[in-house]
């Protein structure tokens, strides 16, 4: 039943909508000062709008949902379009609208010698809308419709520089490896339909935390699974991460709102919201802890060898991802949500501040190139300092009150996920800091004339900043505590000092290679010799798939469809049906003799049938 | 002895047949357009006899209403058929209609 | 009386038209049309048809076939010569031809029996009938042959016109 009162809740996305649809349609003609403004606007606008939903809602000790139209009706199955509030999806929404603004702001200075300017923020807005339909959604269907929705935005902003090859190459990946994912979720949602006869969660929810466990085995695991196919793809966790790194292709503003602090994170919100589901299968969320786990490591080892310094933050946020979907697995929702919060912070900053140090190199981004800019650009470099602090996971940074909860609920859960967890944190904190100093610190290796980026840019950056510095400190958990059972782990004084030792372990090694002997990094590449190998190769995962599946699909698309179907078949079938209407054409055509006295012969013959026909019914009466 | 002064209705049926059939052989087998064209016109006054007929056998006038207007499109078919010939005449210096055959093929 | 009219006028009609297909010049051709267009008038007399038969008189034989006999003239169309081709008319024609007047006569004598006699007198439509009719009934084809009359005059008129110009000339 709706609840009053009426807060407009559609207006959150129709901001958004409006200013892709204006940007979209006549962006062409406006100035870039209308466009910014529109687009800014919009988003901020949105901000403004869920800022005020939520002071109106007080509480929400229930979600506040809003029901607009019925949008399909087949049957017994009604699908709505319905929104709604809760305090899970009131966290989300602050995230996206909020560093949604702030990315906006940074990319009108970030784009500002672009072309297509227009296309670029109306692509931004459009992708807001879907991402906030996703957020917004009571039933699965809706927000089926914004998964759909972020994924063509994110392929229509990676390959936004479509004029490259690479570019396009990078979103079509995106694209079809998400597809992947999307075919888990359709399964999914089927299934819903099939066992549930309805989509909308809070019936669905209900229904499932009625069954009991023994039979609720079989159904349940199996759609918590599917989701789980659909989460990989959208959350980039193995074995679907392949198209993160990929995307670095796109503008900078697009890694740093996409895929780092929403898109990506859109995985992670299904599942703590279809937290009734998993809970009822345990087996899915052992699956999710192991996977998160897997993904975290291999992440984090192949960014310790990456020399683009965008690359080594899409790793870092595979991996991050992963610790999410770690603490997903062991049950601590709220401490893996509350690290969506932080890592969009920090991870924002990170690739903001990344997009300001390549915006003063004028377009470099490989970390051989850079070096000393400390006291060139030094807004970009305390601001990315801060954010690597943070992302280590150091005291009292955002990052290490996010972190340590999922830690520790892992620990919990199984003590050797804890172990592989610290371990990761701690190469967490080296790739970080080794990007760090080979950027900022040592000699500038580079050819060109660094510059401080513009106020617009390093405005976000420092207000960033300060969130990643003080996010730790917000009551997200307590806020979420009442929609996850109470998961109250022992404050482990031993177990926190072990994760911030490593932390500062990993800082510490990455300043022994890379500052205090400089150049010796390579040295140890080597002695690792095959080990090394594999890690800078990415484990070759992209050319396994390239072997097993890519290529294959080609050969045999080439060999049955083209030469086969395509060229015996409908061709054949074409050219069949255009030759015999030649030869039928040709031996029509002989009867036109242009002779009259044989046009008249025709008549006659047809006077003569008429007349014969008449004859054989009967004739005049 | 049949009466005489009953003429039986199929007789004037036939009589048009007849006559039809001549102007379709006229049509079929002579090669001077005019002649063609004059063939065209008995196969017409056929049908009118044809009309008159039934409008008197059905005792309606509307037979021979359609009559009428058959007369006023056989004038006007005259009148720029003729017209037309008149200019084939002209191009091509002949009047047989085996060598206006320009659309052959 | 009307059998022997009857007899005696299709007899002239049909010699008329065989006269008219067989007919080496055109003009005996024409003459022999004018022919067929008279005893057709009769006929129509018998038939009861009093306006058709004078209108016929009148238009058909008295105006078209001198327009005819006119282009004859201009023409200055000789005797028909024997070349030519004429392939689908020689093999076709004569059999369909004959066909066709077969299913006719079948058709007509079914139907022959079944339609009684007609009687001078029985019926006679004068030029009141047919003025009534034409101007209530069938109005809207009498204007509209109005119309195709004047879109006859008008071809007719630009078809020739080049020949005056030249004339004028």
């Amino acid at each position: 039943m709706p609840n009053q009162p009426d807060l407009q809740l559609w207006l959150i996305l129709f901001f958004p909508l409006l200013g892709a649809l204006i940007n979209g349609t006549i962006g062409r003609r406006l100035s870039k000062g209308l466009i910014s403004t529109i687009a800014i606007g919009s988003v901020a606008l949105s901000f403004l709008w869920v800022a005020r939903a939520l002071s109106e809602l007080g509480q929400l000790e229930t979600p506040h949902i809003e029901r607009y139209f019925t949008w399909i009706s087949s049957g017994d199955l009604k699908i709505g379009f319905d929104l709604s509030i809760d305090r899970l999806s009131s966290i989300m929404l602050l995230v996206v609208t909020g560093v949604g603004t702030l990315i906006h702001v940074y990319a009108v200075g970030y784009m500002d010698h672009e072309e297509g300017f227009w296309r670029f923020f109306s692509y931004l807005n459009l992708f807001m809308f879907f991402m906030l339909i996703l957020v917004l959604a009571q039933n699965f269907l809706l927000l089926f419709v914004g998964w759909e929705g972020v994924g063509l935005c994110s392929y229509l902003l990676i390959g936004f520089y479509f004029l490259e090859k690479y570019a396009g190459d990078a979103a079509k990946k995106a694209f079809i490896v998400n597809r992947v994912g999307d075919f888990g979720f359709s399964l999914a949602v089927l299934l819903m339909v099939v066992h549930f006869g309805s989509l909308d969660m809070t019936q669905v929810f209900a229904a499932a935390k009625k069954m009991p466990l023994e039979e609720s085995g079989g159904v349940l695991t199996a759609i918590a699974l599917l989701l789980v196919v659909g989460a990989c793809g959208k959350s980039a966790q193995v074995p679907l991460y392949v198209w993160l790194p990929d995307a670095m292709a796109g503008p900078t503003p697009v890694s740093a709102l996409i895929h780092a602090a929403t898109m990506v994170t859109a995985g992670v919100y299904v599942v703590a919201r279809s937290s009734e589901v998993f809970l009822k299968a345990p087996v899915a969320m052992d699956v999710v802890a192991v996977i998160g786990l897997v993904t975290a490591v291999v992440a984090a080892l192949i960014g310790t060898a990456q020399n683009d310094i965008k690359k080594v933050f899409a790793y870092s946020t595979v991996s991050q991802l992963g610790f999410m979907f770690l603490g997903l697995g062991v049950g601590a929702f709220s401490a893996g949500i509350f690290h969506v919060v932080t890592h969009a912070f920090f991870k924002a900053l990170l690739f903001l501040g990344a997009g300001s140090v390549i915006h003063a190199l004028h377009g470099e981004q490989d970390l051989s190139n850079m070096g000393g800019l400390r006291s060139k650009i030094p807004i970009t470099y305390w601001t990315l300092m801060i954010g690597a602090v943070a992302i280590a996971g150091v005291w009292p940074f955002a990052g290490f009150h996010s972190k340590d909860a999922i830690l520790l609920a892992a620990h919990a859960h199984s003590p050797w996920m804890y172990w592989v967890g610290v371990v990761t944190a701690g190469l967490t904190a080296f790739y970080v800091f080794r990007a760090i100093f080979l950027c900022f610190f040592g000699t500038y290796r580079g050819k060109a004339h660094p510059h401080e980026s513009p106020a617009i840019m390093y405005m976000p950056l420092v207000i960033l900043a300060l969130l990643s510095v003080a996010g730790g400190y917000l009551p997200v958990m307590e806020w979420l505590a009442p929609l996850y059972p109470a998961h109250e782990q022992p404050h482990d004084m031993t177990l926190i000092l072990i994760s911030v030792a490593f932390a500062f372990a990993g800082i510490f090694m990455a300043y022994y290679v890379y500052i205090l002997n400089p150049g010796s990094a390579d040295g140890y590449a080597k002695s690792l010799g095959g080990v090394y190998r594999a890690i800078a190769g990415k484990f070759f995962v992209d050319e396994a798939y390239d072997a097993a599946i890519v290529h294959p699909l080609e050969q045999g698309s080439r060999t049955v469809l083209m030469n086969g179907f395509e060229e015996v078949i409908v061709e054949g079938g074409v050219n069949a049906t255009v030759a015999v209407t030649r030869w039928g054409g040709g031996f029509l055509r002989l009867l036109q003799a242009g002779n009259i006295r044989s046009y008249a012969v025709y008549i006659l013959l047809g006077a003569v049938i008429f007349l014969g026909v008449m004859a054989t019914n009967g004739g005049a009466r | 002895m049949p009466q005489l002064n009953a003429v039986p209705m199929s007789w004037y049926l036939i009589l048009s047949a007849i006559l039809f059939s001549l102007g379709v052989a006229g049509f079929l087998f002579r090669r001077n357009i005019i002649t063609v064209f004059m063939s065209i016109e008995l196969m017409l006054n056929a049908v009118n006899l044809s009309f008159v007929a039934f409008s008197q056998h059905l005792r309606q006038v509307d037979g021979q209403i359609f009559t009428f207007f058959v007369m006023v499109v056989a004038a006007a078919e005259a009148a720029v058929g003729l017209a037309i010939i008149l200019t084939v005449f002209k191009n091509r210096q002949t009047l047989s209609i085996d060598e206006v055959s320009s659309l052959k093929n | 009386m009307d059998l022997i009219l009857f007899i005696i006028f299709a007899t002239i009609a049909v010699a008329c038209g065989i006269s008219l297909v067989v007919q080496k010049h055109p003009i005996g051709s024409a003459l022999s049309l004018i022919g067929v267009m008279g005893s057709l008038a009769v006929l129509y007399l018998l038939l009861g048809a009093e306006f058709i038969a004078a209108v016929q008189l009148i238009v058909y034989a008295g105006a078209i076939m001198v327009l005819f006999v006119f282009v004859i003239m201009l023409l200055n169309a000789g005797e028909e010569t024997i070349k030519g081709r004429s392939w689908p008319s020689r093999l076709l024609g004569i059999p369909l031809l004959t066909v066709f007047l077969g299913l006719l006569a079948y058709l007509l004598q079914r139907m022959g029996p079944s339609m009684g006699t007609v009687t001078f007198g029985a019926f006679n439509v004068g030029a009141k009938e047919i003025g009534r009719s034409l101007f209530n009934h069938y109005l809207l084809p009498f204007e509209v042959t109005s119309v195709l009359v004047l879109i006859a005059i008008l071809g007719a008129i630009v078809l020739a016109r080049k020949e005056i110009d030249k004339c004028l000339n």
